[in-house]
This record gives structure tokens, sequence and C-alpha cells, in this order.
């Protein structure tokens, strides 16, 4: 069996869940996959245990305090083994799993949805079509969130590399996100308002449900390019960030082709919009055709003395 | 004075319709356009000359059908126009494509390259961080601003927020919308780039280690469940809880 490398997600220290996500698309591949775990304290490694995973490499150094590309890749490579290499579909790290495969001269195939073989498909044109390839020999695969089943935890079986990289880059100031909530990259629930909600006051309404849910705030370009209170860190689609969660909520928000972009491969849509012809109900799972001002209240009440 | 090129890609138009023939996409109708992002990457590279000094080269890779966006980067400002392009080569994975670019940029003598934080078509946003790495660059992806008092300075995503990060000389820029307002071009901008000539250059690509073989349409989703009226909204409660299983 062909060796592979899975690069951990880490987020504030800690080894992400999605990483269990690509242990089983590392098996897929039909390869035996090892786990990677970049990072400055390598006691964070011992979580990354999986069934199906033998092995756990912490590769420690102070070149990972910060993302930096070019010292990040330079550090893994010189410890990495060989073998095709997996990460998720993040932006940090589908700009690593870029520069290491130039690095090692690998093609590299990002937005992975499905594995069959050596063939890999993702989508192309913003979702409007998908696209598979087929690899061969070793390469380097970004894989989306909430695909492939989560492997089970193990043991985690680390050894520990002190390894750093050059930082050509200099972090002046980190900006920490004001509010505690999550970001929209990293939900596994959004709600967005759209130009629907009316004023940037009203997404207050979307806020008390994401507090319930403990989902994040997104918003359509419309809401962020109408309104300086919505920042464009919030939107969504084309020019926004790409989600996959497993449920999206969209309120007051048409559908346009370059938001479903962004948002249409989540697992669940709800779609809470006046107007019944709006194209966002074409890819709702569930839609209600209703104003926001009625709507929310009652959505926010039930799914309170449910949570609770 | 900084010898700046900026990476500009040919995609279909985000508003078209993608139809799937037997099993490849027919692009044949549909609106040509330069990547979203790339338009970003354009304005801050004229905004780097402006502050900086020195000329702006956009590049772009493909057969001739391509030019034109090059003369929509020329008619928004940018100094020179290439673009690289061999018949002979097959298929290009990402190693070809960024093989036969990074060879373009280092015979530009380029300092700083700008990008698109991923191109339209393709999404994968693999261009910019892999011809950082065969330049021997730093890189840095998914900027939302860029100052240019004293060196560069860039704010780009960090973990839990983000971060201002000052770069060095050489190095690749993949620039996300941000707030910065992109220029249109004017009248003497439209008019000069018509005359304009593309430059084309060959640079050396390998065959491909990752072939296509098939698009397909998005997978259909089974229709949704529609309601009329707020108090739906108990119903839907309930059933993203039992149905869907995501609350
Ligand atoms: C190159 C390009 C890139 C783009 N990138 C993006 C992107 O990244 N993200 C993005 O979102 N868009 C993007 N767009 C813009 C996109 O085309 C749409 O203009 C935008 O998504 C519309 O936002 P919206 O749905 O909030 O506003 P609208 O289209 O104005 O829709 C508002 C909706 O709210 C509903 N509504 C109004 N009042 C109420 C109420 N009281 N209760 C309930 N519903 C109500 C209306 O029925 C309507 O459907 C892009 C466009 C281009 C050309």
């Amino acid at each position: 069996m062909s060796e592979s490398m899975i690069i951990a997600e880490t987020s504030k220290g800690i080894v992400s869940p999605v990483t269990a996500e690509l242990v089983s698309a590392a098996i897929a591949l039909g390869t035996n996959p090892t786990v990677i775990v970049p990072c400055t304290d390598s006691s964070i490694a011992d979580s990354a245990g999986y069934d199906g995973v033998a092995k756990t490499i912490a590769i420690k150094g102070d070149c990972f305090t910060n993302y930096d590309a070019s010292s990040w890749a330079s550090a893994i490579d010189a410890v990495m083994p060989s073998g095709s290499i997996v990460v998720a579909a993040t932006p940090q790290s589908k700009d690593l799993a870029a520069r290491i495969a130039a690095k090692r001269g690998l093609a590299v195939v990002q937005d992975v949805v499905k594995i069959d073989g050596k063939n890999l498909t993702s989508p192309v044109f913003s979702g409007k079509a998908m696209q598979t390839v087929s690899a061969t020999g070793d390469f380097v695969i970004s894989v989306r969130a909430n695909i492939f089943q989560s492997a089970s935890e193990g043991t985690a079986n680390v050894s520990v590399i002190d390894q750093s990289g050059d930082v050509a880059t200099a972090v002046q100031e980190i900006m920490e996100r004001a509010s505690a909530r999550l970001d929209v990259s990293e939900a596994n629930v959004i709600i967005s308002g759209g130009r629907g909600m009316g004023s940037p006051d009203n997404f207050s309404h979307l806020e008390r449900i994401a507090d319930v849910l403990g989902a994040a705030v997104g918003a359509s370009r419309a809401a962020v390019d109408t309104w300086d209170e919505i920042p464009h860190n919030m939107q969504v689609g084309q020019t926004g960030k790409t989600v996959n969660p497993n449920l999206y909520i969209a309120v007051g928000i048409s559908g346009a082709i370059q938001h479903l972009a962004g948002m249409r491969s989540s697992k669940y849509i709800v779609a809470i919009n006046k107007d019944a012809d709006a194209p966002i109900f074409s890819h709702a799972d569930y839609g209600i055709v209703s104003t926001w001002e009625e709507t929310l209240p009652i959505l926010e009440a039930a799914l309170s003395s449910m949570m609770s | 004075m900084a010898n700046i090129v900026v990476l500009v890609k040919r995609v279909p138009d985000t508003n078209a319709r993608i139809v799937v023939n037997g099993n490849q996409v027919d692009l044949s109708a549909v609106k040509w356009v330069i990547s979203p992002y790339d338009e970003f990457a354009i304005e801050n590279a004229l905004q780097h000359r402006e502050a900086h000094g020195g000329s702006v080269t956009a590049l772009t890779l493909g057969p001739s059908d391509a030019d034109k966006v090059l003369k929509d980067a020329k008619a928004i400002g940018v100094d020179e126009i290439v673009r690289v392009w061999d018949d002979s080569w097959g298929e290009l994975d990402s190693n070809g494509v960024q093989i036969a670019l990074t060879e373009a940029i280092t015979n530009l003598n380029a300092d700083v390259v700008y990008c698109g934080k991923n191109a339209a078509d393709t999404g994968a946003g693999s261009t910019g961080p892999g011809i950082a790495e065969r330049l021997g660059w730093a890189s840095v992806s998914n900027i939302s601003d860029v100052s240019f008092d004293g060196g560069v300075t860039v704010t780009a995503p960090a973990d839990g927020g983000s971060a201002k990060i000052s770069l060095p000389t050489n190095v690749v820029i993949s620039c996300d919308k941000g707030s910065v307002k992109v220029r249109k071009p004017n009248v003497k901008g439209i008019m000069m780039a018509k005359r304009s000539q593309v430059n084309v250059v060959s640079a050396s690509a390998p065959s491909a280690s990752i072939t296509f073989v098939s698009h397909s349409p998005p997978p259909a989703k089974p229709a949704g469940k529609k309601y009329e009226g707020a108090s739906s909204a108990n119903e839907v409660a309930k059933l993203l809880r039992d149905e869907a299983n995501v609350i």
C-alpha cells in the first residue's frame, strides 16, 4: 500500500476535528496514512490518533507560531516522509498544500469532494459543475469538510521532530475578532442576512439565533457593500468565503448565483424570504415564505426551547 | 522602482450558465471576463506602482483568445501585457501551469507578483503560492488590504482574526476582495488598449500527471419543503432536529 501524509488542521493550539475526516479520505485513496502535526507544543499531537493511523509525527518549530507559507512548507518538507499529501480545504491549508506540492514537484487538486480510486472530483465554475480528474503517482489534495466520515479516535503513537524554517514575513499585529462568535469559515452552522434585513442593526436578530445555535453570522455581498457595519469577512459567496456547514440559514437573501457559489454545498439549507419566487428556494431543503420580522422571533423561540 | 507582475486569467462570467454536454462543459456561449479576484490584484498592483514607482506587467497563460483579458487589464492601466503559450503543450496540470508562469516571471525580472486568491473557474488558488515556492519567494494569500507606507504591509486572515504582516521585497501576494475599490477603464485607456500589442512568450512545461476525466452537473438536491407563513418556523425547527439532525 502506498503511503500518505495527512497534515493536521490546527486552530488555537488544538488539532481540529476535521482531521479525522482527512483520515477517511486518505484511506479512500487506498493509502496508509501518517498524521503530521505542525506545532510549537508537541503535546497537542497526543489527541491526533485515529483508527487506521499507525503513526503521528509532531513537527515542532518556532515558525509555526503564526502562519507563514514559505517557512511552514520548508519545515514540513524537510522532515515529512514521501507519499501523497492530504489536507483540509481551508484557505490556509489550501495555500500550504500548493506550496508543498510545488516544493516536491507534485500536482495538486483542491477542494476534493469525492474519491473513487485515483479519480478525484471537485466543484468547478463556483459549484455549477463537477470536475473529475485522474491522478498518477503521488499527488497533493485538499478535502472539503463534512463530506467524509470522521475516523474514530485512537491512541496516538507520536514521535516528535524539532524542525523550523526561516520566516520571511513579519507579523506586526494580530487583530483578534471582536466578537466571541465563530467565523463563517469555521462554523458548522451559519445564519446569514442579506439586503432584505433592511438595516445593519437588524442583524442583531440573526446574532441572537446564532447564540442559541453556536452559529456564525454571515452576509450577502449586497449587505456587505451597502452597510459599512457589515464587514467583508462576513461575506459568503463568489467574492467572499466558500462555506460548507451542516446548516446554512439564509435570511432576506435572494439566492444570486454568486451567493450560491459560496454556500450551495452546505448539507442543509433553510431559506426565509418574503418572495415565494426567490431563487434561493430552489436550493433550500426547508423554505419559509414570510418576512424575517414575523419569522425570526418564532424560530428563535422554537430553537431556544429545543436547545435548553 | 519595482518591477511588478500581476497574473490574470480569462474565465467565464460568474453570471454565466454552465451547461454540461456529454461529459464536458460547453463554454461556447459564455461571456469571458477577467477572473473577479484578479481585478483586486490589478488594483493593488497599480497602487503599488503609484506608491513606489516602477511598472506593472499583466501576465496570462493561454492561447490567443486570452488576449482580450490582457487588453482589458491594459485599459485599466497596466504598462505591459504578456501571454505565455506554446502550441506544443498538451494538457497542463498545476505543475505545468506554475512552471511555465515561473519561467515567464523570471524572464520578466519581476520583483513582486500579485494575483487573485483563486480563479473563478477552478476555485483552486494553487497558482500564487505554487509560483512563490518555485521562485524561492515568500507568499501571503487572501489579503484584504495593503498599504505602501515604508515597505509593503498587508492584512490577511489569521487564526482567530486577522494579522497585519509586513512583507519582504520579493513576494507573491494573492488578493481577496477587501476594502479596495477597483478602478474602471476610461476612454483613453480603452483606446490605448485597442492599439496595444500582446507580447507572446514561450516557456517549457512538463506533461501532466493529473489528467481530465469528465465534467458532470452538480448533484441534484431532492426538492425541498416549502412553507407559507411565519408559524411554519416551528415545524422547520423540529425538522432540523428530527429529520436533518443538524441541531
Ligand atoms: C463578480 C461578482 C461577484 C459577486 N460575489 C458575491 C458574493 O461573494 N456574495 C454574494 O452574496 N453576492 C455576490 N455578488 C452579488 C450577487 O449577484 C447579488 O447581487 C447579491 O448576492 C444579492 O444579495 P442579497 O440577496 O442580499 O440582495 P437582493 O438580491 O436584493 O435580495 C434581497 C432579498 O431579500 C428579500 N426580502 C426583502 N425584505 C424581506 C423581509 N422583510 N423578510 C424576508 N425577506 C425579505 C427579498 O425578497 C430578496 O429576495 C457578486 C456579483 C458579481 C457580479
